[in-house]
């Protein structure tokens, strides 16, 4: 199926959604979506939600990332109110909801297995938030085949579930969410089971229609380059705790814990003794890998820039990019990736072994908090 | 055995393997083959037995049976009000358990499925299934004893002016909603375990309440292991004539009439056609169910 391309991202702005799915623009437009307060949740005895703060405005894309049992979709749920907080609120646009139930919930959600009932035909399901609170047929109908038009599933109304793709029934989801006008939608990994193809479609395709209908979406992934893709903001989950929130560049260009440096992007830790002999100054310090510079060991190095020398110990090849694995003489390692401008996967292949030196500008160095956390052992295992 | 017989033995093995492998039908034949034979003997053949056996006739006169083709069976099963207000009686109580069993059974299976710990659910399927490793008679008589006038039940209920059912219609009804319950429990426990949690949490999510949410998700999707479940009951119901015989009082069903024509007069012809009301019942029960697209989703 065709997907629109970007470009046209700012050729479909909210004026073009259909009236029955578009929110009333708010009179603040900076109001409170969501507020989480000192939110934790216990399950027996491992805590899940180990008490967070955060704050989501209105209109916003905003992402939760984290590896699996980081408390990010306990998080979402405690939100949608399928769990209750062992203590702490929740606040829907400035109600407390924290003990309501979430059929009195003016959020939806798009579940990770899309949850679409199998009984029912898409229109069926795709109105059932409709049938449930009472909207007269008519009614029901014309915003159902709306949502259905939205998605690009017209026409898909008497099928059922099981006759639809993958990427098809991820999309009656989001129609059947949308098609309440909720204040909040809660997406929990929705593309996490499609192709890696159809997942960038859907990445572009979702973010249209979340500039569409000027709904607060939050999204719930594991995948660092999805959220960096998508979100207006985004919150680094690990282990119960937020460790970051930010734009993407913010989370992205200054991480402030290593394991916001591991998790998103590639960790390239210094510290300790490597950090001493490379930076020249205690702590912990983190270069992306794009930002090195990597050159023959006799090539002289900037002015403002730090080097160190290594050996290239392993190379891997990417397509269009080259990941390279170099030991640095004073101790450590650091990632390295380069473009492949002239260079062939021959080439880089053998550059195993080779000794280089490593180059980068000093404001690229970034000192993180409080040195190596618990996480961090995670997080360089998931790049 | 020497060691070269074991490996003759091996090379032999290895060959037929490999020739039933290129064979696939005549390794399905012989897989299928014994078990689809008895039971096209044991079974159908049976079945046809009964069916001839409907069109000959008793002669009375003679105290035999005679091998020549009629229908006058059937013209008295439908002519005669005894044998209709049986079947009549047997249908209705064999609905009537059927609907007992799927309301109590229902919450309980709605409960080992869905709230109950894993423990517990392991508990309760034993508990569920345990009555069937007893002996049935043993259950019936104890279900006597409890129903006889003056019995258990009547002392009981006593103190709140009530008396037991006796030995009558409504005992029979009783004791076989008892009998038959756990046939019920297990096909809807396991259909209930079968949905996912995230539709009910969807359900929720979406603005029902937990009334709608049964009956608009968790009801639709059951409805095909309730209908696996009911064809249990009613079909077992149909058949039986134990039960009737020791708690019904004197009132029969299907069973009993087709068990005292051939055990007691020895007119199987008429026997023969009495028990295909209940074959009749049960296609036609089927076919309902499967109008209402039950089989379908299964």
């Amino acid at each position: 199926m065709a997907v629109e391309p970007v470009t046209s991202l700012s050729g479909r702005m909210p004026d073009q959604a259909p009236e029955s799915l578009r929110r009333p623009v708010s009179a603040q437009a900076a109001e409170t979506a969501v507020r989480l307060e000192a939110v934790r949740k216990v399950f027996g005895e491992t805590e899940a939600v180990a008490g967070i703060d955060l704050e989501i405005a209105d209109g916003e894309f905003f992402s939760m990332l984290g590896p699996s049992g980081s408390g990010k979709t306990t998080t979402l749920r405690m939100i949608a109110g399928f769990e209750r907080p062992t203590s702490g609120r929740i606040l829907l646009h400035g109600r407390d909801v924290t003990g309501v139930p979430p059929f009195d919930r003016d959020v939806n959600t798009v579940f990770q297995d899309y949850a679409l009932f199998p009984h029912m035909n898409v229109s069926e399901n795709v109105g059932y938030g409709l049938m449930v609170r009472r909207v007269d047929r008519a009614e029901r109908d014309r915003r159902v085949t709306e949502a259905l038009r939205m998605v690009r599933l017209a026409g898909f109304g008497r099928r059922k579930p099981s006759q639809l793709s993958g990427g098809q029934r991820q999309r009656v989801a989001l129609a059947r969410a949308l098609v309440n006008r909720p204040r909040v939608l809660l997406l929990d990994e929705p593309l996490g089971a499609l192709d890696l193809k159809l997942r960038e479609e859907m990445q572009i395709e979702l973010k249209v229609i979340q500039q569409q209908v000027g709904i607060t979406f939050i999204y719930v992934t594991h995948d660092q380059e999805e959220a960096l893709t998508m979100s207006d903001r985004l919150a680094v989950f690990s282990e119960g705790r937020i460790e970051q929130v930010g734009s993407p560049a913010d989370v992205y260009e200054r991480p402030t814990t290593p394991f916001v440096a591991g998790f998103v992007g590639t960790s390239n830790l210094l510290r300790g003794d490597v950090a001493r002999a490379v930076i020249g100054s205690e702590g912990t310090f983190t270069v992306r890998p794009e930002k090195i510079r990597m050159t023959d060991p006799d090539t002289a190095a900037g002015d403002d820039e730090l080097f160190a020398m290594g050996e290239i110990r392993d190379v891997i090849y990417l397509g269009s990019d080259t990941r390279y694995v170099v030991a640095l003489d004073a101790g450590g390692e650091l990632v390295v990736t380069q473009q492949n401008l002239e260079t062939s996967s021959m080439e880089v292949l053998e550059a195993r072994g080779r000794a280089v030196r490593l180059a980068w500008k000093r404001r690229h160095v970034l000192a993180l908090e409080g040195g190596p956390s618990a996480g961090e052992e995670e997080a360089r295992r998931n790049p | 055995m020497t060691g070269t017989a074991t490996a003759a033995h091996r090379a032999f093995g290895r060959r037929l393997a490999t020739a039933l492998y290129r064979r696939p039908r005549l390794q399905l034949g012989l897989l299928l083959g014994p078990p689809l034979g008895a039971l096209v003997i044991a079974y159908l053949g049976a079945l046809v037995l009964l069916l001839i056996n409907a069109f000959w006739r008793y002669d009375a006169f003679i105290g035999r049976v005679v091998t020549q083709p009629t229908l006058d069976n059937f013209v008295q099963i439908v002519t005669a009000s005894v044998f209709r207000d049986v079947a009549v009686r047997t249908v209705l109580t064999a609905g009537a358990v059927t609907i007992a069993d799927a309301v109590i059974a229902f919450p309980i299976a709605y409960y080992m499925a869905r709230v109950a710990s894993h423990r517990t659910r392991n508990i309760l399927v034993v508990a569920v299934v345990l009555p069937l490793w007893s002996g049935y008679l043993v259950k019936v008589y104890a279900w006597r004893v409890m129903l006889l006038n003056g019995g258990f039940l009547d002392s009981v209920l006593a103190p709140i002016g009530l008396r037991g059912p006796g030995l009558s219609d409504v005992s029979a009804w009783l004791v076989f909603s008892y009998l038959w319950l756990p046939y019920m429990i297990l096909p809807i426990y396991a259909g209930l375990e079968r949905i996912p949690g995230s539709l009910l949490e969807a359900s929720a999510d979406l603005g029902a309440r937990a009334s709608t949410t049964f009956r608009r998700v968790i009801l639709p999707l059951t409805l095909p292991a309730v209908i696996a479940g009911s064809i249990f009951t009613f079909s077992l119901t149909l058949g039986d004539y134990v039960t009737p015989s020791l708690v019904a009082g004197g009132t029969q069903f299907i069973g009993n009439i087709v068990f005292e024509n051939i055990g007691v007069v020895g007119n199987t012809p008429l026997a023969a056609a009495y028990a295909c009301v209940p074959i009749v019942v049960m296609l036609i029960y089927l076919l309902l169910a499967r109008r209402t697209g039950a089989f379908e989703s299964l």
